[in-house]
């Protein structure tokens, strides 16, 4: 084995009980392709070989565990997710050299359950941006083909996933963050409900929005990622309290009769055509799977994304004030006064996306301009949340494409933050009503690059959400081809 | 004012006195070295969350009950945007859009006897900011102990017409607020602080003018004159015919003046939205009715109690409901079995003067409403005579036992007439002249005697039973 393509959680597990490998030497080799692959691929901002080797011998010391599939397996966070002791960057400049003194609460969790943590992937500054382009350390690329974008923001996830760097990967969405760079690389990307994993250590773009979740090769191994990080949190009031279900539990339960509604706004004129074609094609197969297909109407997603853009912004701007170079961080000190040193670290360390949105969500919520932007957006959103209480009466899951079109080229969209915009048209509303969303490859292009296919489930419903991924992913088994050739 | 109206109203701020801070579990204590009581979420530390002090709540809600206010059922939070050093994470947690509490009063009585009622708008819970120092070394230093801290806001409406009522209000807001047992409520420390907003009008105009606005004000001294300042300045100003203008003053003590702080235009946008990392609480009547259940009896009643079950004068028990202390104490001496008009009269006279010696807080002394008890029935039952309680009352603010105290010293006060009476006689028989003089109907003479009774005595002689027999020596001879 050279690196975990084609392989999946249960397979390298069941190699370590057997005693085939160890959790060093695993890890050991994931390092060496990681630093060889990574050359190109630019997926981590934080290679801990150190830590994780030390992790390793820790865990085969301590014993190979047989019924928890997690144990030994070497993963990434993405970068705008805690580590104790761990650069963590939100590959800003203004966090360059930030080593936090906590664990987020799912690095808890996953340290709980016995992974090993390899390092810290990149993502769009702060995750605001949908190509991984907006990053101080570096433009990570496509795993299927290096002159494209992985997507974002949770591009270097994606990636080192999509490449068998890691096993798997956490990252966050706020509008997409997942799902998008998922359906770029061809990977599984769940975005779960909104206060299913609790967000405490991840540092915020969008409070109201923004979920940690899972990007993974394969449903099962997403499931069983889910099941580790999901819960309740006392740290994190928005998390629920919910009972958390076994998320496997319904994988290889046939489809038969569950209906699917398929909006007919997800498939408008800004889709394009060999995308529609492909996600249509799943659809049928969900069809023959047993699946009741219904087109529907999502009315309000043509305001999804303005009110998106000004609640996430505004919301960001508020966030953001923080990082004043006061406590850490950048701290810009050449000026005379408090004034120079605000201004000052603050225009040396964010970037320009970074930037724009500040401007953006403060302006939104001045005086004189917050009930034509915030509130109008707000109440957008309630008439989008309505929109899906509507059809989810009477349908188990949604299905469209998870966005517009595949990957694009390097540097192509940087000049125009509309489109880049407008790619996140069809994962916004997932967010802005809080569901549960997933990305799965239903296909390549002509350019052999992956088109993702989105199944959007009722709240806290991951489990039907699964339950179709996993059936649709039996029957088409597109995971077998993989970046560098079919094996 | 001449021919003007003057309206006043207030913003009072209380720093509420829970055991950890609003949205941290850094515990709340004032005086601890810098950043001591501080954590991830007290520093803004990226990724951190909040997490609502149910407590604090309460508290809030304490409060609310005790001025009249309705409690709002549905509450949120809100963000309100600034940056500054003391201010971590760049935005307060406040409750602009739901305030816990709404449409309250305070009614009071004037010195002249007038009762007067001002309304309370909103009361709502907030976090407090840290603290900025200036060192003399060129740096500033921030201590982020405060941080976060629960603090109580209280809006009364524009209802105060002149810095006598205001003071008047704010003494019996104090009062009240203390009463509920949530804060120390002292101005000194700063967990009360109050901000004024003051305008004039001519008399007979409906209209209100133009209201400027007075920041800490630190002291109910420096409230009256900053009132008493800008009443004049205003009134000069408008008599020259000159418009106020909307704006921030701040008192200046040195020259018992206003100063101005900052115009309208340079006012703050705070850019307010409502807080997206925590939910919206539901207050249900349960939870009101158990929160109602445990506040402590308001000043008022116990005021009401005293004079009428206690029959103490009002002036008495008005002295006891100054501070939540003395009134608990108070009550619990009672409780304890002392007799009501002796537990007063031993608070208003020796402890008082005890608490005024020390520059203590009764809180912080060894002094036990048991103890003080204790005492009073000793002198009650003619244990000790009210000179031997003097000592008695040193040993007890050392938090020493009356009775056990007065047996190891032998404070016991003698009331047998056979170990009496032949002391008293021989005296007598000492003082000749003092005899004739109260022959003579000088009473004087008695006085006399019972002095040097009760020197031979060491004090310790009962003084009703001394005179009892030295009266019936003397009528024998």
């Amino acid at each position: 084995m050279d690196n975990f393509l084609n392989l999946d959680i249960k397979t390298v597990h069941e190699s370590l009980v057997n005693g085939q490998t160890t959790v060093v030497e695993l890890t050991q080799k994931a390092l060496e392709f990681i630093h060889s692959r990574d050359e190109e691929l630019n997926a981590f901002i934080s290679i801990d070989d150190e830590g994780a080797l030390k992790r390793a011998e820790e865990l085969d010391a301590a014993g190979i565990q047989e019924d928890n599939l997690l144990y030994g397996i070497p993963m990434a966070h993405k970068d705008n997710i805690v580590t104790k002791g761990l650069k963590t960057t939100s590959a800003s400049h203004i966090l360059e050299n930030f080593v936090p003194v906590y664990n987020a609460t799912v690095v808890e969790k996953l340290n709980e359950a016995g992974v090993v943590v390899i390092g810290k992937t990149n993502l769009d500054e702060f995750a605001m941006g949908g190509s991984t382009e907006t990053s101080f350390f570096g433009q990570t690329k496509n795993a299927w083909d290096a002159t494209k974008v992985p997507g974002g923001s949770s591009g270097g996830s994606a990636a080192s996933v999509a490449s068998g760097e890691v096993l798997f990967a956490l990252g966050s969405d706020t509008g997409g963050s997942i799902r998008q760079p998922a359906a770029y690389n061809g990977i599984v990307g769940l975005k779960p409900t909104y206060g299913r994993v609790s967000r405490w250590g991840l540092m915020a773009f969008s409070s109201s929005l923004d979920q940690i979740g899972p990007l993974t090769r394969t449903v099962r191994d997403n499931a069983l990622v889910l099941n580790a990080i999901a819960g309740y949190d006392d740290h994190d009031a928005t998390s629920s309290q919910k009972e958390v279900p076994d998320f496997t539990a319904k994988l290889g339960q046939d489809i038969k009769g569950l209906r699917v509604a398929v909006p007919k706004e997800y498939f408008s004129e800004g889709v394009n055509e060999e995308v529609a074609e492909a996600v249509r094609a799943g659809i049928t197969k969900l069809e023959e799977l047993g699946a009741i297909v219904d087109e529907v109407s999502i009315p309000h997603t043509k305001y999804g994304i303005a009110a998106y853009y000004i609640l996430a912004s505004s919301e960001a701007s508020s966030n953001l004030q923080r990082y004043d170079g006061v406590r850490y961080g950048l701290s810009e000190r050449s000026g005379d006064t408090l004034e120079d040193m605000y201004v000052n670290t603050k225009t040396e360390g964010f970037g320009p996306e970074v930037k724009r949105r500040i401007m953006l969500g403060t302006f939104a919520l001045s005086a004189g301009f917050y009930d034509a932007y915030f509130k109008k957006a707000a109440q957008v959103r309630t008439k989008l949340i309505q929109d899906f209480e509507n059809i989810f009466k009477d349908h188990d899951v949604i299905v469209g494409p998870t966005a517009p079109t595949v990957a694009f080229g390097l540097g192509e969209e940087d000049d125009d933050p509309k489109t880049m915009y407008m790619n996140d048209m069809l994962t916004i509303p997932v967010n802005l009503v809080g569901l549960p969303g997933l990305s799965i490859n239903a296909g390549f292009n002509s350019e052999n690059m992956p088109i993702g296919m989105q199944i959007i489930g009722n709240k806290f419903d991951e489990q039907t959400v699964y339950q179709v991924a996993y059936a649709f992913e039996r029957a088409t088994k597109l995971y077998e081809k993989i970046p560098g050739g079919d094996k | 004012m001449g021919n003007f109206l003057t309206t006043i109203g207030l913003e009072i701020h209380v720093e509420m006195k829970t055991n950890s801070k609003l949205l941290s579990p850094s515990p709340v204590n004032f005086g601890d070295s810098p950043n001591a009581n501080t954590n991830v979420i007290d520093w803004g530390y990226p990724g951190v969350l909040p997490r609502v002090n149910k407590g604090a709540i309460e508290f809030g809600m304490k409060a609310a009950l005790a001025l009249n206010a309705e409690i709002t059922r549905d509450i949120r939070w809100d963000r309100k945007n600034y940056i500054y050093p003391d201010n971590p994470k760049s935005y307060q947690t406040t409750q602009q859009a739901t305030p816990l509490g709404q449409h309250g009063y305070v009614e009071f009585e004037m010195e002249d006897g007038t009762t007067k009622r001002v309304g309370i708008r909103e009361l709502h819970v907030e976090e407090d900011a840290g603290k900025n120092t200036h060192g003399g070394d060129g740096y500033s230093y921030v201590d982020l102990n405060r941080q976060g801290t629960p603090l109580l806001e209280i809006v009364t409406e524009p209802d105060i017409e002149s810095p006598e009522v205001a003071s008047a209000f704010l003494e019996k807001l104090r009062q009240i607020i203390q009463f509920t047992g949530i804060s120390d409520v002292k101005m000194q420390e700063g967990s009360l602080r109050v901000d004024a907003n003051i305008s004039l009008r001519p008399a007979g105009s409906d209209e209100f003018g133009t209201r400027v606005e007075m920041k800490n004000l630190n002291s109910f001294s420096y409230l009256r004159t900053a009132l008493a300042y800008e009443q004049k300045r205003q009134s000069q100003e408008i008599i020259a015919g000159n418009q106020i203008q909307q704006q921030t003053r701040r008192y200046d003590e040195p020259t018992k003046s206003t100063i101005l702080m900052r115009t309208k235009e340079q006012a703050d946008d705070y850019r307010y939205f409502p807080e997206p990392d925590l939910p919206p609480m539901h207050i249900d009547q349960t939870w009101v009715d158990e929160v109602a259940a445990t506040l402590p009896e308001s000043a008022d009643s116990r005021l009401k109690r005293y004079v009428g079950e206690f029959e103490l004068g009002a002036k008495e028990a008005g002295v006891l409901v100054q501070t939540l202390e003395m009134a608990n104490f108070y009550d619990a001496t009672v409780a304890a079995g002392a007799d009501a008009k002796k537990a007063a009269n031993y608070l208003i006279g020796d402890v008082n003067s005890y608490l005024n010696d020390t520059q203590k807080d009764l809180q912080d002394t060894l002094l036990t409403p048991e103890n003080l008890a204790g005492m009073i029935n000793l002198i009650e039952d003619g244990t000790i005579s009210s000179k031997q309680a003097k000592k008695v009352f040193e040993a007890i603010t050392e938090g020493k036992e009356p009775k056990a105290y007065v047996e190891e010293n032998g404070l016991v006060q003698e009331s047998r007439v056979e170990v009496l009476q032949p002391v008293i006689a021989s005296i007598v028989d000492a003082n000749e002249q003092s005899v004739a003089d109260f022959k003579a109907g000088k009473d004087r003479a008695v006085g006399f005697l019972v002095g040097q009774i009760m020197k031979q005595t060491h004090g310790n002689a009962n003084p009703n039973v001394v005179n009892q027999i030295l009266l019936d020596e003397l009528n024998s001879r």
